[in-house]
């Protein structure tokens, strides 16, 4: 089979419904390309013999007229975040290393019952906590792109880092991400791929290993705009089983991908300008104005004034969540346990053990601010903050329909870089936080590439429920940046 | 303010976190420039402001109260590290 990464979910739902190719075929080129391509460590769990059951039952399916949809017999890397039944489910992290779930998440339920063929589960952040995909139980992740005449290894971003190598490196059709802060938007921009997050709610959280719920989002991450459309109908819709679901009917994702800007109101956000950001990020943004102006979309500058309070306000609210979330571990009902004397004895030397450095961070922090006496000056002064946060993007999407930033302060960097001071490490996700506080539907589409052949996003932010129009101007974007450069270590490519 | 190893202390075991003797001290520097940052929300003016508590807005959705799931115990035992019978099994709790 030729380059595995000319695929994509609509070529490849053409190629099988017209016979051109089995989902089994698909299925094993996929499969070899996973096993080629383990120096990528993509993949935590590898599940061939289940992606050929689900590729032959496909096939079946296809041949009495009964297939599911664009996405029946194509095959996905699933984050190995989403619960999956009797397949291991180790948030990256030590304390669910032997965790075999009885039950399926929703929205992996969603795209297994859509007749999409599950390869693995892909490494990730420990917990989804992490935007380099270094801090996984299971070792970290490299990037399938390396700088021109280099050869260091470069971070995948994350948390969703084993999602965007599988599918940058060709090991892969598409995959699933979870973001939280900017988990499936950030390493999307590292890696050259499309990564969408939905409205908060749009996507069940049933079933997904929690990290901060207010924030918690699915969202697939795709070579293309209309996959993403495509993967995401799928994906989400209403779940009485998560009572943040939004109750609501889904509009066509991808009849919204028209190309059409003409029209579109396009904001700048002015306080997205930073002090130090990259020349190359900072072309590429006016660039991409550009382009909608010529597109016939009129360019608003906007202002968001409460922006450079959105990462830490994050980092109050998440940790706080994350430390009620991760609760739960106690080394008693599920995962890892690690005895002593007393059960207080038990539960700590389980934790303590169980938990990586940065999760122990920040269940700490969390703890911190939640306790006695602090919850008022930090948690709710936090989630004020994250009112008046909410109430800047209300006000500018009156006048525009979208917004349009950089995804990331940079390129992907190298391993060992930002690692010894957390702070420096949140930075990565100043750009998409602010939307993830807000609920906002928010997507990364590769824009270019910077001095080093590295490829760089632009995102688009909607107001809420505003897919359409976050579809809609994504795919003109994606048109009109044209984007077709491809990493040059090509992973499991044959 | 800032934090003292003793007080990593009291927040790890409220944690329930043991954390080594000699990790206490750095992870104060750690946890000092983490709170440190954020302290800077202290100069919004949040006077009036009401909390969020929910991204967007719906109604919180009532459901009957009745049991719709159950008579599983092996596979909500299924995980336990120590499962003894139709129990979990944990370190002698009363004395």
């Amino acid at each position: 089979m030729s380059d595995l990464r000319d695929w994509t979910i609509a070529s490849a739902a053409d190629a099988l419904s017209k016979g051109d190719v089995s989902s089994v075929e698909l299925t094993d080129a996929f499969i070899a390309a996973m096993e080629s391509g383990r120096t990528l460590n993509a993949f935590i769990t590898e599940t061939p013999e289940l992606a050929r059951a689900r590729a032959e039952a496909s096939d079946t399916r296809r041949k009495n007229d009964n297939a599911q949809g664009p996405m029946d017999g194509v095959p996905i890397g699933m984050k190995d975040l989403f619960c999956t039944e009797g397949v291991r489910t180790t948030a990256a992290s030590h304390i669910l290393d032997n965790f075999v779930p009885t039950y399926e998440s929703t929205v992996s339920g969603n795209l297994r019952d859509a007749g999409a063929v599950m390869l693995g589960k892909t490494n990730l952040d420990e917990f989804a906590m992490g935007s380099a995909n270094i801090t996984s139980y299971f070792g970290s992740v490299k990037n399938p792109w390396t700088p021109e005449g280099a050869n260091a290894n470069l971070v995948p971003g994350g948390s969703s880092g084993g999602s965007v190598a599988a599918v940058s490196g060709g090991l892969a059709i598409a995959a699933t991400g979870t973001d939280t802060g900017g988990s499936i938007r950030q390493p999307a921009s590292f890696t050259g791929l499309v990564g969408m997050k939905p409205t908060y709610g749009r996507c069940s959280r049933w079933g997904v290993v929690a990290f901060a719920s207010s924030l918690d989002q699915a969202g697939p991450l795709t070579r293309t705009v209309e996959d993403a459309a495509i993967m995401l109908q799928v994906m989400s819709g209403h779940d009485p089983k998560d009572s943040t679901s939004l109750p609501m009917d889904l509009p066509d994702f991808r009849a919204a991908c028209t190309k059409n800007a003409k029209g579109l109101r396009v904001g700048i956000p002015r306080e997205y300008t930073l002090d130090g950001m990259p020349a190359d990020i900072q072309k590429l943004w006016e660039q991409g104005a550009q382009w909608f102006r010529e597109m016939g979309a009129e360019i608003v500058e906007v202002s968001l004034p409460h922006t450079k309070y959105a990462l830490p306000t994050y980092y109050i609210v998440a940790p706080a969540e994350a430390s009620s979330n991760l609760a739960r571990y106690d080394g008693v009902r599920y995962g890892f346990r690690k005895d002593g004397a007393s059960l207080d004895e038990m539960y700590e030397l389980t934790r303590g053990e169980g938990f990586g450095a940065e999760v122990q961070r920040r269940v700490l922090i969390g703890t911190y601010v939640l306790s006695a006496g602090y919850y008022d000056a930090y948690y709710v002064k936090a989630q004020q903050v994250r009112t008046l946060i909410a109430e800047d993007f209300k006000n500018v999407f009156a006048d525009v329909d979208v917004l349009l930033t950089p995804t990331a302060p940079s390129a992907a960097f190298a391993e060992g870089e930002k690692m010894d001071d957390p702070i420096a490490m949140y930075l990565n996700d100043v750009f998409t936080v602010p939307a993830s506080l807000a609920g906002l539907p928010a997507i990364s589409v590769p824009g270019g590439l910077d001095a080093n052949g590295l490829p760089l996003g632009l995102q688009l932010i909607s107001g809420v429920c505003q897919e359409e129009t976050l579809f809609r101007a994504a795919s003109a974007l994606e048109q009109a940046a044209a984007f077709t450069a491809r990493p040059v270590m090509t992973g499991g490519a044959s | 303010m800032s934090l003292t190893k003793d007080d990593v202390r009291k927040i790890a075991f409220l944690a329930r976190i043991r954390v080594p003797d000699e990790r206490l001290e750095p992870l104060a520097g750690e946890l000092n420039n983490i709170v440190g940052w954020v302290e800077q929300l202290g100069e919004v003016d949040t006077a009036g402001v009401a909390p969020m508590t929910s991204v967007v807005e719906i109604e919180t959705p009532m459901r009957d109260d009745e049991v719709t799931d159950g008579g599983i115990p092996d596979k909500v035992l299924a995980n336990a590290p120590d499962g003894e019978g139709p129990f979990y099994g944990v370190p002698k709790v009363v004395e």
